[in-house]
């Protein structure tokens, strides 16, 4: 540093701690893609850590976190050392993966995620950011594979918000990796590849599915699949909008639908709900890293911008299997995600110098618009504008289009009367960031997993727009709700601690004004010293 | 595409209150800001507003009670704070500020640990005393701004968003308009509140206004049940309990940065919302297990000296500079109300100003930012820095 060059002690710069561990090469997911990614880094020789979630804590389960799993789970979920064992003995990758040397974590968050860069000078490497139920740390790493894999799309329809109704996704994590799905007799929106593929793993199971189900007049899906389906004896009921969800005490018990060509309705008799109309990447890690993202309406929505299904935009950080987009709102298939794992981790060792061959690429394509199907299912359900949409903060279809002030806030003044999105365009285009933070929708503690997209699609529906030009709401870390005494570091460096202001810790700035150019000036400069100011 | 009378640049709270203020005396006035209104630090920021050291500390506490009324919007503004301490070191400083508070007229209450408690019950055993600001209070930033741009549309007044400025026009030794994507836009009047790109934007008329922007960070828990005092701060920590129930606290160290002229491109945070964590989960024990659910990063400019600039310029003499140097939002309504002033008549009616001029810069050396280490400065630059 050049002899004139001061340096502010008060500052980031030099305070950053040395990570808690490192690895070279980090799998974040240990789905088939992930799981596939590190056993292949792993036979570089290099340090591979791979991450997963699962078992979620049952805290974060009900708060349909990560996954929209409708609380239609088991007891079982409730001991963590027995749902290891089930997903251990469910994921034969995984127990690859140990066997190949990979230092695999399950049970293990990883809410946030940093590489140096603009506006992160002072970040001494890449780390991430990991926590169990108990406390957090962080871990240094080389390269970053994210393998986050896609959730579901939710869409909300009178009684959404009662136990039963759930996403695909999380039906398939509850039925194929936890073992503990307390649903039997099911309903399925959608009838494109993700609700055929679920009607067969439920059928396949010897669950009743009462019906799929879909506001289209036509089947999305391979029309063998819906006589595959109907000699399953289930009913496909087209051009059917969701009523609403009659409930009980355990939940929903049925699904009332509306004959938009008559306006007849019929109620289904079910325990749940299954909402299988698109899957979209989760994207959240890469947005936190300041990856380029960008929609991608055949991959279910927002997808990472890539070169070759491997590559982000930032050079140390890779995706593999459905983050990088999810074919026509559905999975890429554990085939495809396992291919896909490969090559990522080959991609990762060619960037570290390894010489490897890499696979020929077999990107899963599909020219199914999974976001205007999306759309067509929020246009449809656009009809009932009292449902309330954001079930954390309750704000209802209508509230969002009205820009309507949230309830705690009392009845809105006249001129907020007059306000709504409408008086919001004519200044610019819909943002969800912004709206988000006038009606409160999505700002949760479910981190607007069940709303974000929806909000998104009603912003477009309602000023008439392509779901694709309504701007990505933001994602911040941490991508998981922990608690304050989980997320803290309770193990602060001295350096922080010594230095820690309040504000900027610029002397002077908080001088009262008659004391400038006083000679009260110095000494209300240490009066105020250490941020005590207010 | 016509102008108006008096064109703002920067629709952040200091923009956006200068031109309501500007629109309720009856001037036609335009905003214009690159992005959406108050998308930066203006949105994202702690809400406080009891800036005692300011000149325009009355006229905030005047103020702020009647905003809502004033704007016709809410803008969740909370009065009082409570200000408390787990050290004795600690509440040695914070009776000083109750001192300062005492002297300029506000009622300031010491509090002992058991009334800490009963008006922020989220606190513990920890607390050692604090002190009642039976003044001040905070709002929420983000519907603040918001109101300010409804209540400047009611009254005729205009914002363009999307809209950077990309030029100063001047002619014939005045400020003539602004040049943008959508043509130059005329006016008889400028206000610079641009935040920070201020500097670039004047620097090409030949004024320096130095400045180096940072980035702060806060965080936000899920909802707890309200308390009797939302503004409970201490511990290191700025922030509030909003009306909806969320914790939202900063502070603790910023980052230096370089922004390109069309503003930040990113607002990263940092592993030091753990730090905020833990100082949130000491300050307020029976809170501790509460979630984190989001965090914010702002980027605010700073002045070397860290204080505002709040100037009619003599020349061009139909300009007005408005910075607040990253502590902006509290004072809003007072600084619209001083910038319509200097507009208007060429003089601040309610607070000496004489203090905030642009021209006490007019020495500081070209290479400032790398004296006082306002640079973005690496990991390695650090430690070489602390190095003994």
């Amino acid at each position: 540093m050049s002899a004139t060059r001061g340096f502010d002690r008060i500052s980031q710069a030099g305070k950053v701690p040395a990570p808690d561990e490192r690895t070279q090469i980090l799998v974040v997911g240990g789905g088939p893609a992930g799981a596939a990614a590190a056993i292949e880094a792993a036979k570089a020789g290099g340090s591979v850590m791979l991450v997963d979630e699962n078992p979620v804590g049952v805290g974060l389960m009900a708060l349909d976190t990560p996954l929209y799993f409708g609380g239609r789970f088991t007891n079982a979920v409730q001991t963590q050392a027995r749902m290891v064992e089930q997903i251990l003995a469910s994921s034969p990758l995984l127990e690859a993966a140990f066997e190949a040397g990979v230092d695999v974590r399950l049970g293990t968050y990883v809410w946030g995620a940093f590489t140096p860069g603009w506006g992160l000078a002072s970040l001494p490497e890449s780390l991430a950011g990991l926590a169990d139920e108990e406390r957090a740390w962080m871990v240094g790493f080389n390269r970053l594979i994210l393998a986050t894999g896609a959730r579901d799309v939710a869409f909300a329809f009178r009684g959404w918000d009662q136990p039963g109704v759930m996403g695909a996704r999380a039906f398939e994590a509850l039925t194929s990796r936890y073992d503990a799905f307390s649903g039997r007799r099911l309903v399925i929106l959608g009838t494109g590849e993700l609700a055929i593929e679920t009607a067969r793993a439920a059928l396949s199971r010897g669950l009743l599915v009462e019906a799929v189900v879909d506001v289209a007049d036509a089947f999305q899906g391979d029309p063998s699949a819906a006589a595959e389906l109907a000699a399953a004896g289930v009913e496909i009921l087209l051009g059917h909008v969701p009523v609403s969800a009659p409930s009980g005490l355990e939940g929903i018990e049925g699904l009332t639908l509306s004959d938009h060509a008559t306006g007849a309705t019929r109620t289904l008799p079910c325990d749940t709900i299954i909402e299988a109309i698109s899957l979209t990447p989760v994207i959240e890690l890469l947005d936190v890293l300041g990856g380029a993202i960008a929609p991608a309406p055949r991959l279910g929505g927002h997808a990472p911008v890539t070169s070759d299904g491997t590559a982000t935009s930032l050079p140390n950080i890779f995706i593999a299997g459905d983050v990088a987009g999810a074919p026509g709102g559905a999975s890429m298939g554990e085939e495809a995600a396992i291919a896909s794992g490969r090559r990522a981790a080959q991609a990762v060792l060619a960037s570290l110098g390894h010489e490897v061959r890499p696979e020929v690429s077999t990107v899963v394509e599909s020219d199914f618009d999974a976001l205007a199907y999306q759309m067509a299912w929020a246009r449809a359900l656009m009809s009932d504008p009292d449902v309330v949409i954001c079930q954390c903060e309750e704000v209802s279809r209508a509230a969002l289009t009205e820009v309507r002030p949230p309830g705690y806030l009392g009845p809105p003044s006249p001129a907020q009367a007059k306000r709504d999105l409408a008086s919001l365009l004519e200044d610019g285009p819909a943002n969800q960031d912004q709206i988000k933070r006038l009606t409160r929708a999505c700002m949760g503690p479910c981190q607007a997993r069940r709303c974000r997209e929806q909000v998104a699609l009603t912003l477009a529906c309602a000023s008439n727009v392509a779901p694709a030009d309504v701007p990505l709401a933001g994602y911040r870390a941490p991508v998981r709700p922990l608690p304050l005494n989980v997320l803290a570091d309770w193990d602060e460096s001295p350096e922080i601690a010594r230095h820690w202001d309040v504000w900027m810790g610029i002397p002077g700035q908080w001088t009262p004004y008659d004391d400038i150019g006083t000679e009260r000036e110095a000494l209300s400069a240490g009066i105020l010293g250490e941020g005590g100011h207010a | 595409m016509s102008g108006a009378s008096v064109i703002v640049i920067g629709a952040g709270v200091t923009g956006l209150s200068s031109a309501w203020w500007l629109a309720r005396s009856g001037v036609d006035v335009l905003v214009i800001d690159k992005g959406i209104v108050g998308w930066e630090a203006s949105g994202r920021n702690g809400g406080g507003a009891s800036h005692y050291h300011s000149p325009l500390f009355h006229e905030e506490q005047k103020l702020w009670p009647q905003m809502d009324e004033l704007l016709g919007y809410t803008t969740e503004y909370r009065r009082e704070r409570v200000i408390f301490a787990t050290t004795e070191h600690h509440l040695e400083n914070y009776r000083r500020m109750a001192e300062i508070c005492r002297g300029l007229g506000y009622r300031v209450d010491d509090l002992d640990p058991a009334q800490v408690r009963s008006f922020v019950p989220l606190a513990g055993d920890n607390v050692t005393g604090g002190i009642h600001l039976r003044f001040g209070g905070q709002a929420n930033p983000q519907r603040t701004v918001q109101a300010y741009a409804w209540a400047l549309q009611d009254l005729g007044g205009r914002v363009f968003q999307h809209t950077p400025a990309l030029r100063i026009v001047t002619a014939g030794g005045r400020v003539s308009g602004v040049e943008t994507p959508r043509g130059v836009l005329g006016c008889d009047h400028l206000v610079v509140a641009a935040g920070p790109q201020a500097e670039a934007l004047l620097a090409p008329i030949g004024l320096r206004l130095p400045l180096a922007p940072a980035r702060a960070e806060m965080i936000v828990t899920e909802p707890a049940p309200l308390m009797p005092v939302g503004g409970a701060d201490g511990n290191g920590l700025y922030g509030r309990q909003t009306l909806r129930g969320n914790l939202a606290y900063g502070g603790g160290p910023h980052e230096w940065l370089d922004v390109d002229a069309l503003g930040p491109r990113r607002r990263p945070s940092t592993p030091i919302l753990r730090n905020l964590a833990k100082r949130v989960a000491e300050l307020l024990p029976r809170g501790a297990h509460l979630r984190v659910i989001r965090s914010w990063a702002g980027v605010v400019e700073n002045t070397p000296d860290g204080r505002p600039v709040l100037d009619r310029i003599a020349d061009p003499g139909n300009l007005t500079v408005a910075t607040m140097s990253g502590v902006g939002f509290g004072l809003s309504p007072a600084t619209g109300h001083a910038v319509r002033d200097l507009v208007i008549d060429g003089r601040c009616s309610f607070a000496d100003l004489g203090k905030l001029t642009l021209a006490r810069f007019k020495d500081t050396p070209a290479d400032w930012r790398e004296r006082q280490g306002w640079l973005p400065t690496t990991h390695e630059q650090a430690l070489a820095a602390m190095a003994p």
